[in-house]
């Protein structure tokens, strides 16, 4: 079991005549914690997109514990334990906290096939339990999204991956938009997750923010990667003259 | 108790309910106590499933992000449909799936189109307003074709119940209301269905089949749609073709008056059905008031308004609460 965990071979992605990446490969090591950075349009999101199934690559091959995968869809990544975090966090406002957590992965009282009746108690009982696991206090599972900040959302975000054993939590700018404050919240889950066994790819394009919570540094400019380091073995100063 | 009263206030439905307590107190009052006496109830009840039945498919719908303006076509297509093929030699139950399909089959169209061309679900179903509506006429030559007595028509419209109180339309609504507000907040499927609604990008993202959901909320609204329309077909006795003209802007009405939010996400089965009850009450209070019959469209488009600003005005109220999440 040394085979990284993710692993791109060769990846290639075109978009209506732009070319989004271009060969590219990298290994992704069990517990790490990756900071992806580039500017926009650098190749980032497009990486990110065909390791959470929103695309299928052009070119080249994703193997996952050495074994070759074929991500088709966001709820195959899900299945196969990578989860992503958007910016705009994938949650739905107008829903409790406890139906948001449980959203296309609902335990259920009794079903005929994918439907059935929710077992609502479940819910409400695993997602503070899910929350409390990510050092977060909420009084009530049944509030809405909508009442919680940016940062207590991208919280309840983590605490789902981490509630479904996500291998490979995936985030995606998740500090845009949030205040300093809510900002450090969110880096602190990132830090945290390594003592949860899970492997984290964080994108950002501010640069502190991936240097404070991240293991190793990938940068990536025009579609393809231009650096690669620990972070002891680097500066921000350099990884600036890259981009 | 105060996160209770907040709860309370965010109920999208909670407006209309008040606004229909309200009414019924006036209407009583106006009507020297004839509104709610037996008599009165029994007509009122007698009517309601027709429109609330199409209110809470285009509450479904509308939950889940999309429109249906030509419920009122399919309505009066439905039971065309049954009462042609039943003419033709068709029995009864042959003749009623085959309305069916033909709601099926519309409300497939409309999801179709809508998705695959990323059209407005206004626009698709604007167009298949008029194409339903045309389509009721030219098969029905022009004229209502006879109903044939072979129909069991009391075990859809027959009165039942203690002192005949209330006809089997009734039951049924009650039946369907209560499976689909089942179906919308504690299945799966219904919580995909505001997922959908409320945000599409983080449903899809998560893994919800969106395009599947909407297509079943489409079909669903057909369906329920036509089913009125059956039940007020037999009710008269006769398919005429004209039948639900306007319908589909009262159900949009109801499904608004009861909290539905135009944008989706938000919304409740109780709530569409509280407004197709509101806009009952109201046409038969103001008639049982002396008031100018003519005044019923006013009193619904100002009630439509009123119910929005009120929802709007209590959500915000119940946002500035500050408890402890």
């Amino acid at each position: 079991m040394n085979d990284p965990i993710l692993s791109c071979r060769n990846l290639e992605k075109w978009y209506s005549g732009v070319h989004a990446l271009k060969n590219v490969s990298l290994d992704i090591e069990r517990g790490e914690a990756l900071g992806l950075v580039g500017d926009n349009g650098a190749g980032k999101s497009t990486l990110i997109k065909l390791l959470s199934g929103v695309h299928l690559p052009d070119g080249g091959e994703i193997r996952m514990d050495g074994e070759p995968v074929r991500i088709s869809s966001p709820r195959r990544a899900m299945d196969l334990g990578i989860e992503t975090i958007y910016q705009y966090n994938s949650m739905v406002p107008n829903m409790s906290i406890a139906r948001n957590l449980f959203i296309g992965r609902e335990p259920m009282k009794f079903s005929v096939g994918r439907f059935g009746l929710l077992d609502l108690e479940r819910m409400s009982r695993e997602s503070v339990e899910a929350i409390a696991n990510v050092d977060m206090h909420l009084r009530s599972p049944d509030a809405l999204l909508a009442e919680l900040s940016g940062g207590q959302r991208q919280g309840v975000a983590i605490a789902r991956a981490m509630h479904f054993k996500s291998r490979v939590l995936i985030l995606d700018e998740p500090t845009n938009h949030l205040s300093v404050k809510e900002t450090d919240k969110v880096i602190g889950f990132v830090r945290g997750l390594r003592e949860q066994g899970i492997t984290g790819v964080f994108i950002s394009h501010n640069m502190h923010h991936v240097f404070e919570c991240c293991d190793r540094i990938v940068a990536m400019a025009r579609g393809e990667i231009v650096l690669d380091r620990r972070v002891g073995e680097t500066s921000i100063d350099e990884v600036h003259t890259y981009l | 108790m105060k996160r209770l009263l907040k709860i309370y206030l965010q109920k999208p439905e909670l407006a209309g309910a008040m606004l229909l307590v309200l009414l019924v107190i006036v209407f009583q009052q106006q009507s020297d106590g004839i509104f709610l006496n037996a008599q009165n109830l029994r007509g009122v009840l007698g009517i309601l499933p027709e429109v609330a039945l199409v209110a809470i498919g285009v509450t479904v719908l509308m939950i889940c992000g999309e429109f249906d303006l030509s419920v009122g076509s399919v309505f009066a297509l439905m039971p065309m449909v049954m009462a042609v093929s039943m003419g033709s030699g068709l029995p009864f139950a042959a003749a009623v799936a085959l309305g069916f399909a033909a709601c099926v089959a519309i409300g497939l169209v409309n999801g179709f189109v809508t998705i695959r061309f990323a059209i407005p679900s206004f626009i698709t179903t604007l167009g298949m307003l008029f194409m339903a509506r045309s389509l009721t006429v030219v098969i029905s030559g022009g004229f209502p074709p006879p109903l044939s007595p072979d129909i069991p028509t009391d075990a859809f419209v027959g009165f039942v119940g203690p002192g005949q109180m209330i006809r089997m339309s009734f039951v049924w609504f009650v039946v369907i209301a209560t499976l689909v507000s089942v179906m919308l907040s504690r299945t799966n499927v219904g919580n995909w269905i505001k997922a959908t609604g409320g945000f599409h990008e983080a449903a899809s993202s998560m893994g919800i089949p969106v395009d599947r959901v909407k297509l079943f909320c489409f079909v669903l609204c057909s369906v329920l749609a036509g089913f009125a329309g059956l039940l007020q077909v037999l009710r008269l006795g006769s398919p005429l073709p004209s039948i639900g003209e306007g319908l589909e802007l009262q159900a949009v009405a109801a499904a608004v008056i009861g909290g539905t939010a135009l944008a989706g996400g938000i919304g409740t089965v109780l709530g569409g059905v509280l407004g197709a009850l509101l806009i009952r009450v109201i046409d038969n209070g103001l008639v049982l008031s002396r008031v100018d019959a003519n005044w019923f469209k006013f009193a619904i488009g100002f009630l439509t308004i009123f119910a929005v600003v009120a929802n709007a005005w209590l959500l915000s109220r119940a946002k500035r609460m500050k408890v402890e999440t």
